[in-house]
């Protein structure tokens, strides 16, 4: 699937501090049912978001207008559980591009780079301050340099790098997916098959 | 230092098509499993990129996430259900995948109609989209779950691509106590290293517990190892492996046998190898477990109490959340609390031996009023079986029912939804907020304590009933 390319995003953001926040959570099983890849930004966090009877939970922060932006920014462990891209779908059709945490689960890390959603691991003591900044002010822009490896705190300057591996890097700068190159090697791969035992 | 490998170097290495510098292995999929949920929207990927399936005789197809576990004869009425399950049988007819429909004698879930048909084997690599993926390691294969990028991957080209992950071996010696199941096993080591504490790692169980362990109770263990956040586990093949495998339809038959055998068995951790992490358990630690909050290391001994917050790992405002949802209290006992359903099922408690230490505890007793129970095989093999050993008669004996194959309320994306705010003792593997439907509450324990709810209504240590076994 094509996707937006990443360079730098400079946003607000909304904050998410639970930790273990988990795909059934992210986009509950029953909004799985679909054989396309649309629509799943209405489901984020469903039942963190509405009521049984469909009306919002007002406590909820994507239902509280003073948070907005490109940037989600969740606890320590996000996206553990199920293999399900549908989480990530979920927050890039949501309009989110990249999402702040501590600590990521490997599936949705894994996940989230090859549509297009940049999983950027702050240190604790970082994730805390970004926490801290959007508290004091809502409209606190955060910026995300990809180039660069970096996130800031624009108001304080605060910084720190992140990682990711050169390859996903460019990827992502791109809009290029795992396809498009495996597509390229096809020869390598038929050689390959044609020695495997099972 | 020598060239000493471990097993999971082994399998991995085999395998890697091309290592990019500074990102991942492009690593060659022996076998891959589809399913209708995760599987549709990869298809048309291919067809939208217009590249086809590369090798469609590496990929099966099931049919199991969404399928009802009642009158499977009729039309599925959910028209969402019935519209991915076309999806799937559309497009394994158009690539020439084999699949397993509804109605098949070898439908059942993913993860169990793999192994139960000899499709998993040593050495392989697997990968499915479905986290669970990891069920196959117990035959000494690299299996992991995948998004669906992933699968569009493998299906156009038959490899992702991965970076290597670390390596953890868990060694638990010693021998289990009475009524401790290896479902027991696993969610000891995960309340241990809680459910983040193997990102990162690939697992490898060593050790006297897995070496005594059936295929099944293998294939349990290695089931969870994605609930302490591992992207898979793996128990190296020995004979139990092998005398599982042998006979079994698609394993291999004469001199292939011979061949594959050979290499199987080189399958081993050199004795000097290295990992980047070690663990030790005592198998007379492991009493029955049972969780009581909202992820899969929240659980403990079923005769302890809830913790407080100040001793848990995880961070203090998740947990009292995670409580608050389950309507529990720091400090509490867990033995004797109300239960109203009981769920025997999922790829990760589905199998003939589940079915079977149920059945111990329920002979001759009877279903407690206030419980719901359904007990839902993993496959149609599984629940020919249970019929065939007498199992079934044990069951409805002691007032249960038999329900049809189907992964049901391990995820409740077809209609066997637990009602909101009412609690469950489920064997299967996740008991996150609402994954067993919205609002409900999921006590995750072993075959035998779920049994013994069964016919007590309430949390019940299965030793008290076992006795008489
Ligand atoms: S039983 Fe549950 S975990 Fe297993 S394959 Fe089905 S949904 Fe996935």
């Amino acid at each position: 699937m094509a996707y937006d390319k990443f360079t730098v995003l400079t946003s607000t953001a909304v904050p998410l501090p639970i930790e273990n926040v988990d795909t059934d959570q992210i986009i509950p099983a029953r909004f799985l049912k679909a054989t396309e890849r649309k629509g799943f930004g209405d489901n984020l966090f469903r039942d963190w978001r509405y009521n049984s009877d469909d009306t919002p939970k007002q406590d909820f922060v994507l239902n509280n207008s003073i948070y907005s932006g490109k940037i989600l920014v969740g606890g320590k462990n996000f996206g553990s559980g199920s293999s399900r891209e549908h989480a990530a779908w979920a927050i890039y059709d949501y309009g989110f591009r990249c999402v702040i945490s501590s600590f990521f689960a490997d599936i949705f890390k894994g996940n989230s780079l090859n549509i297009g959603l940049l999983p950027v691991t702050v240190s604790e003591a970082f994730l805390d301050k970004i926490f801290r900044a959007i508290e004091a002010d809502p409209n606190t822009q955060i910026e995300v340099n990809l180039p660069e490896q970096t996130v800031t705190i624009l108001a304080t300057g605060d910084q720190e790098s992140f990682d990711i591996n050169g390859y996903k890097k460019h990827n992502m700068m791109n809009g290029f997916d795992d396809i498009d190159y495996l597509q390229s090697m096809k020869q390598d791969i038929t050689a390959f098959a044609d020695k495997s035992l099972y | 230092m020598s060239n000493a490998t471990t097993l999971f170097d082994k399998v991995w290495d085999a395998h890697v098509v091309r290592h990019i510098e500074d990102g991942p292995d492009v690593l060659f999929i022996d076998r891959h499993f589809i399913h209708e949920v995760t599987s549709p929207v990869a298809f048309l990927g291919l067809e939208q990129r217009g590249i086809p399936v590369i090798y469609p005789q590496r990929t099966f197809a099931t049919a199991d996430h969404n399928t009802p576990t009642m009158n499977q004869d009729q039309p599925v009425k959910d028209p969402l259900s019935a519209n991915q399950l076309a999806a799937l049988s559309s497009n394994a007819a158009k690539w020439g995948i084999s699949l397993w429909a509804l109605g098949s004698p070898k439908n059942g879930i993913v993860h169990v109609v793999g192994p139960e048909n000899g499709i998993t084997q040593p050495g392989m690599t697997i990968v499915c989209g479905d986290s669970h993926t990891s069920t196959h390691g117990a035959f000494g294969s690299i299996a992991f779950g995948i998004g669906t990028s992933e699968v569009e991957m493998v299906l156009s080209s038959q490899c992702i691509m991965q970076p290597k992950p670390k390596k953890m071996r868990i060694t638990i010696n010693g021998k289990l106590g009475k009524g401790v199941l290896p479902k027991d096993v696993a969610l000891y080591m995960i309340a241990q290293i809680t459910a983040s504490g193997a990102t990162g790692y690939f697992v490898e169980y060593a050790g006297e517990v897995f070496e005594n362990m059936s295929m099944e109770g293998r294939m349990t263990v290695c089931n969870m190892s994605i609930e302490m956040g591992a992207r898979g586990g793996m128990i190296a093949p020995d004979q139990t492996t092998f005398d599982y495998i042998n006979g079994r339809d698609k394993a291999p038959k004469g001199a292939d046998w011979d061949t594959a055998l050979a290499y199987w068995k080189t399958l081993k951790t050199d004795d000097t190898a290295v990992f980047d992490k070690e663990l030790h358990f005592d198998a007379a630690d492991i009493e029955p477990q049972i969780t009581y909050g909202t992820n899969p290391g929240l659980g403990t001994g079923i005769t302890n109490h809830i913790p407080k917050a100040s001793e848990v790992k995880d961070g203090e405002a998740s947990y009292k959340k995670s409580l608050a949802y389950m309507n529990f209290a720091e400090g509490e006992a867990i033995l004797g609390k109300k239960i109203d359903y009981v769920f025997l099922g999922s790829c990760t408690n589905g199998r003939i031996e589940d079915f079977r230490a149920f059945a111990s505890i329920v002979k001759g007793k009877k279903k407690a009023d206030n419980i719901t129970a359904w007990l839902v095989p993993g496959s149609h093999i599984v629940e020919a079986q249970i019929k065939e050993e007498g199992i079934l008669d044990i069951l409805n004996e002691a007032g249960f029912e038999l329900r049809q194959p189907g992964c049901s309320a391990c995820l409740a994306m077809n209609e066997d939804k637990i009602p909101a705010g009412k609690y469950a003792v489920s064997t299967s593997n996740r008991n996150f907020e609402g994954r067993q439907g919205p609002g409900a509450r999921t006590l995750l324990a072993s075959p035998y304590v779920a049994a013994a709810v069964a016919v007590t209504g309430v949390v019940t240590d299965p030793r008290d009933l076992i006795e008489s076994v």
